[in-house]
């Protein structure tokens, strides 16, 4: 009988699959691209074209020179045919008459973009209190609130922006917690990046608003490398949020950014993303490989957080981690990844402790359904000198339905011997049982699938700035529509 | 017309036909026990008139309140008032009972072309169904049944009970695992809950609830068919007698 009910049960399941991706749209703008191919030149010319200072073209090509003696790394648990890096084009603008003096000099067509995504650029935005910067392709295409903020001396702006205003803190930070060695695709992003935004949060101030940036890749054969920087010095605290979208495309698009972050002492940064770049269709064609380096960098009494939704992408390979350098710093790793059809995922955190009494907490959810395979991976390292360091994990892993796949790979290397380092781990399977019940209390499958994947990822949505988590709950009901009948 | 109207019922589950042609007919304001031994076919009878599709319905109808009730889904037949009391309520981790009480609460007036209620109106109802079932309002905050005691789960089903109204309620084995002070609040809430426009079927293995929750009919459903149907007296006699009076083929015959 129990077997005759799971048979029930999971061919009941197999009918929730699949609702079109509602960010698939292509904006029809006149753009600068270049032709596909990578080499020298190609890099003097991204770096020419953004104007930079001889300090960055060399970086950059110290980077290229890197890249070229790197094999791309295939340790992951997912799979892809080659990646063909001479056939991507490494920079696409929209085109502009005139650099941007304001927003209001945005391609009106642009900014439609951004509306159809739900996100106004200003006034909405401002209202609700988050300043905003947009990343079209490579290039950002317009910071909110800026003058707003610097009255507290914040500065928020395009990577690019910074490079020329404030080279003197580009060159400080840059490549200081992600250097452009660190492995192949973080050193291909810092070869040819072409865009991104920079944070600068001053001395002991916290900073009144949340930050936003949305990432969006729109021409076809474009590769998308955007850099963030983010310095909150001493005392300070910032909030930022990052969210991504990607229209339909039956090619595979490579996204391979570098996020750094710098707490100095005191300070305090938390950085939550909404991930919802385009997933490939059902049979798995087309979709975004999400090649992702973030990392930060805690001092003293610092303090770290990611808090990730991950419902997108065809292949998503990343691990933000923090560094814990000073004593009593503090890092936090709260994620939700969620794959469906297709999808893989291999992600999770790295947690370096190497100041004394560092503390880090990793809570992970990972959720799979269709034929999806979700991998956590994690390291926690205790190095010799980190007295009293503390770590917890919690690894939770949801199945929905019989043919997807759930795979933990935490490591663990403790060098000091007063370090406390916990781990809990469980696996459930969403139940018929769970569903009928639900239902039989009058709520849909897929509002009794929402209820119950939300619940399992509670402790997660909870990290969330409020207008975010919201947001995270709608994308995880729309990831898995379709995926329990 | 009758509330429910069952004619001739089969249903399997897998290969294994449970119930084999039964007939029962509630009316509003009644109260009927299914009574029989265990693997009888009363949990089916309770789930196959939910809807759970693990059940296969192979024969007979089923008419609720004018309507065939084998074609609706289980939310529509919870949205127009079937109420199943689970003998096993299942845990949903990280759900508040406040929150899953309101979607359900929300999605019956829904139903019914009324307006959603928001968290506030909701807590102030709350209060008097919770005091119906002598609950603390603490039990809102946590999760639907996850750490539950057994007596909890019960009360936390006659709970969701008393907030949707339901018209037809089915108590599956609900006084299961109880202990006598349970048993009472529970029965309490299920005869407070009572009205001319409202029927429950309680299915149960003992006579014990009986004394609690008083029935106009009781049926002994034995081999997936009742056999035999009668006043609350019957409970009382099953009791004495054991149901072999009622089921070995002898007797069977005779009655």
């Amino acid at each position: 009988m129990r077997d005759y009910v799971e048979q029930r049960m999971s061919s009941s399941i197999e009918t929730l699959i699949s609702r079109e991706y509602q960010h698939g749209f292509v904006t029809d703008i006149e753009s600068d691209t270049f032709p596909a191919g990578l080499s020298e030149e190609v890099v003097r010319a991204i770096s020419a074209k953004k104007g930079e200072p001889a300090f960055m073209t060399e970086w950059r090509l110290k980077a290229y020179r890197r890249w070229l003696a790197m094999k791309e790394p295939h340790w992951p648990n997912v799979h892809y045919g080659p990646i063909d890096y001479q056939g991507i084009s490494y920079y696409s603008a929209p085109k502009t008459k005139t650099p941007l003096g304001s927003i209001d000099d945005v391609d009106p067509e642009l900014l439609k973009t951004y509306a159809k995504l739900g996100i106004p650029l200003y006034e909405q935005k401002m209202l609700a209190g988050v300043a905003v910067d947009a990343i079209f392709d490579s290039v950002s295409v317009g910071t909110t609130m800026r003058e707003e903020l610097s009255k507290y001396g914040i500065i928020f702006c395009s990577f690019g922006e910074a490079v020329r205003e404030h080279p003197e803190l580009v060159e400080k930070y840059l490549g200081s917690v992600v250097p452009y060695s660190d492995n192949f695709f973080a050193a291909l992003n810092s070869a040819v990046f072409s865009d991104g935004s920079f944070v600068y949060v001053p001395k002991g101030v916290r900073c009144p608003v949340e930050l936003s940036t949305y990432f969006r890749i729109n021409s076809a054969d474009t590769g998308q490398f955007e850099r963030t920087l983010i310095v909150a010095d001493e005392g300070a605290y910032v909030s930022y949020l990052e969210g991504c979208t990607a229209p339909k495309r039956d090619t595979n698009q490579l996204h391979a950014a570098v996020v750094e972050l710098v707490a100095l002492k005191g300070a305090t940064i938390k950085y939550s993303t909404v991930q919802n770049w385009y997933a490939g269709d059902k049979d798995g064609v087309g979709g975004i490989y999400n090649f992702v380096t973030k990392r930060g960098k805690a001092s003293e009494n610092a303090k770290i957080s990611w808090t990730q939704v991950e419902t997108g992408s065809a292949i998503t390979w990343k691990y933000p981690s923090v560094i814990l350098q000073g004593d009593n710093s503090v890092g936090e790793f709260y994620s939700v990844a969620v794959v469906n059809n297709k999808q893989q995922a291999d992600t999770g955190t790295k947690m370096i402790h190497i100041g004394k009494n560092t503390r880090s907490t990793i809570v992970s959810k990972g959720i799979s359904a269709g034929e999806g395979n979700n991998s956590y991976r994690g390291r926690v390292q205790v190095l010799p000198k980190a007295t009293g360091a503390r770590n917890y994990t919690q690894c939770d892993s949801m199945l929905v339905g019989n043919r997807c796949g759930a795979h933990t790979f935490p490591y663990v290397e403790v060098g000091n011997n007063s370090a406390i380092v916990e781990h809990e781990a469980s696996t459930s399977k969403i139940g018929e049982d769970q569903i009928f019940y639900l239902k039989q209390r009058g709520l849909s499958a897929e509002q009794a699938v929402s209820m119950i994947v939300s619940g399992f990822c509670k402790e997660v949505f909870k990290e969330l700035p409020m207008e975010f988590a919201l947001e995270a709950q709608a994308l995880l009901g729309i990831t898995l529509e379709g995926s329990v009948g | 017309m009758p509330l429910i109207e069952i004619k001739g019922l089969r249903a399997n589950v897998g290969d294994k036909e449970i119930l084999k042609g039964l007939d029962l007919t509630v009316n509003a304001g009644e109260i009927h026990a299914v009574m029989g031994p265990n693997g009888s076919g009363k949990s089916t009878l309770a789930q196959v008139l939910a809807g759970n599709p693990a059940y296969e319905v192979t024969g007979g109808s089923v008419t609720y309140d004018g309507q065939n009730l084998l074609e609706m889904e289980p939310e529509v037949r919870a949205q127009s008032g079937i109420f199943l009391a689970f003998q096993y309520p299942v845990e949903i981790p990280g759900v508040s009972n406040a929150y899953f009480l309101r979607a359900a609460y929300n999605e019956k007036l829904k139903a019914q072309g009324k307006e959603e209620v928001d968290p506030l109106e909701f807590a102030d109802l709350m209060d008097a169904k919770l005091a119906m079932v002598e609950m603390d309002s603490a039990m809102l905050t946590r999760s639907v049944n996850t750490g539950f005691s057994g007596g909890e789960k019960k009360r936390n089903e006659i709970l969701q009970m008393a907030v949707l109204e339901p018209r037809l309620a089915i108590l599956d084995e609900t006084d299961s695992g109880l202990d006598i002070d349970a048993l009472r609040i529970v029965a309490d809430g299920v005869n407070k809950l009572k009205r001319p426009d409202n029927a429950t079927i309680v299915v149960t293995h003992y006579q014990r609830l009986l004394n609690y929750i008083v029935p106009d009919f009781v049926h002994v459903l034995a081999n997936g068919r009742i056999l035999k149907s009668g006043g609350k007296e019957l409970a009382l006699e099953l009791e004495d007698k054991g149901y072999d009076w009622v089921t070995s083929p002898a007797t069977a015959g005779a009655a």
